[in-house]
């Protein structure tokens, strides 16, 4: 699989997730800076998490107007993958790839932690049919302003196109507060309209060897790669 | 000349912020408050440019940048010395 992963000045999960396409894909992907412009053709684009621009003006925004968006824009209109984990998922929205907007944690708290994620009925995508619905997924979270906001309609629109990827979920026997965040609908991550974008706010590249606590992140990006490719 | 940008949250859109200030200062005794909203300033200083223009560059850099419109509004005023 031919994948490269964007770097924006502040990203900080470029690397662990470089480190897991390495591992899983056997191939290194390419690096992405902001300003670059010229790459060669793709199956999948990922956009890590971190704090790009220093989350100055809103999460993303900055990261959204790029040169290299440029080029994600014109590899998903290829019909390319893209997934866009936390600041990623943000930088997919401030860019208009994908609808609504991620505000503040409800709390007011930067949630770092755990979370179960359960697989929803989708549109088909690469993402999520390797995937079995009755398998939660434990992949952990970290962010400030994950909460998912849209209007009735949008909300709606998700649900009844199957544009609704994960929702967190209540654990039995766990009273923790489920949802992170405060996200609409326990929304924890969305798909474009063709189903080959994902952004998500859960970090999976965080959850790829027992080391750390779980390797849930490391089935799901293994089944999607494999879809990509297939 | 100066235009300032003034944006905030629509209303409806939770604002954790707000929130959380009015709980400081009804802890501090100020109860007159039925809501708290925040939002923020940006000063646009232009070069060469009239009234009517550097409105109409604003409301351009307001929908391309700097306003969320989805979750934000905004109001531009002329700042006259």
């Amino acid at each position: 699989m031919r994948s490269g992963v964007t770097i924006f000045p502040g990203s900080n999960c470029d690397r662990d997730i470089i480190v897991a396409l390495k591992n899983i894909t056997g191939k290194a992907p390419i690096k992405m800076w902001h300003k670059d412009t010229e790459f060669p053709n793709l199956d999948l684009i990922v956009i890590p998490g971190g704090f790009s621009f220093g989350d100055y003006l809103r999460c993303g925004a900055l990261a959204a107007r790029s040169p290299v968006v440029k080029n994600i824009k014109n590899h998903i209109s290829r019909g390319g993958a893209v997934l866009g984990i936390c600041n990623g998922f943000q930088i997919l929205i401030e860019a208009g790839i994908l609808p609504g907007s991620l505000i503040r944690n409800k709390k007011l708290l930067f949630t770092c932690r755990d979370t179960v994620l359960e697989i929803q009925d989708t549109i088909i995508s690469p993402f999520l049919s390797g995937l079995k619905k009755e398998h939660h997924l434990n992949i952990p979270v970290a962010h400030n302003e994950g909460n998912f906001f849209a209007s009735e309609t949008l909300l709606n629109e998700l649900k009844n196109d199957g544009r609704i990827a994960f929702k967190y979920i209540k654990e039995v026997n766990n009273d923790i507060d489920y949802n992170p965040n405060g996200s609409s609908n326990d929304i924890a991550g969305i798909l474009s309209k063709n189903g080959r974008v994902l952004g998500m706010m859960p970090h999976p590249e965080r959850a790829i060897n027992n080391l750390y606590g779980g390797t849930d992140g490391l089935k799901f990006l293994t089944k999607s790669f494999e879809q990509i490719i297939g | 000349m100066k235009v300032i940008v003034n944006i905030s949250l629509k209303e409806g859109v939770l604002d954790p912020e707000g929130k959380a200030i009015k709980t400081s200062l009804s802890n501090l005794g100020f109860e007159n408050l039925n809501d708290v909203r925040t939002g923020k300033q940006i000063i646009l200083n232009f070069a060469n440019l009239e009234e009517n223009e550097a409105v109409l560059e604003a409301k351009k850099m307001c929908e391309d940048l700097l306003v969320n419109t989805v979750i934000e509004k905004y109001k531009i005023n002329i700042l006259r010395n």
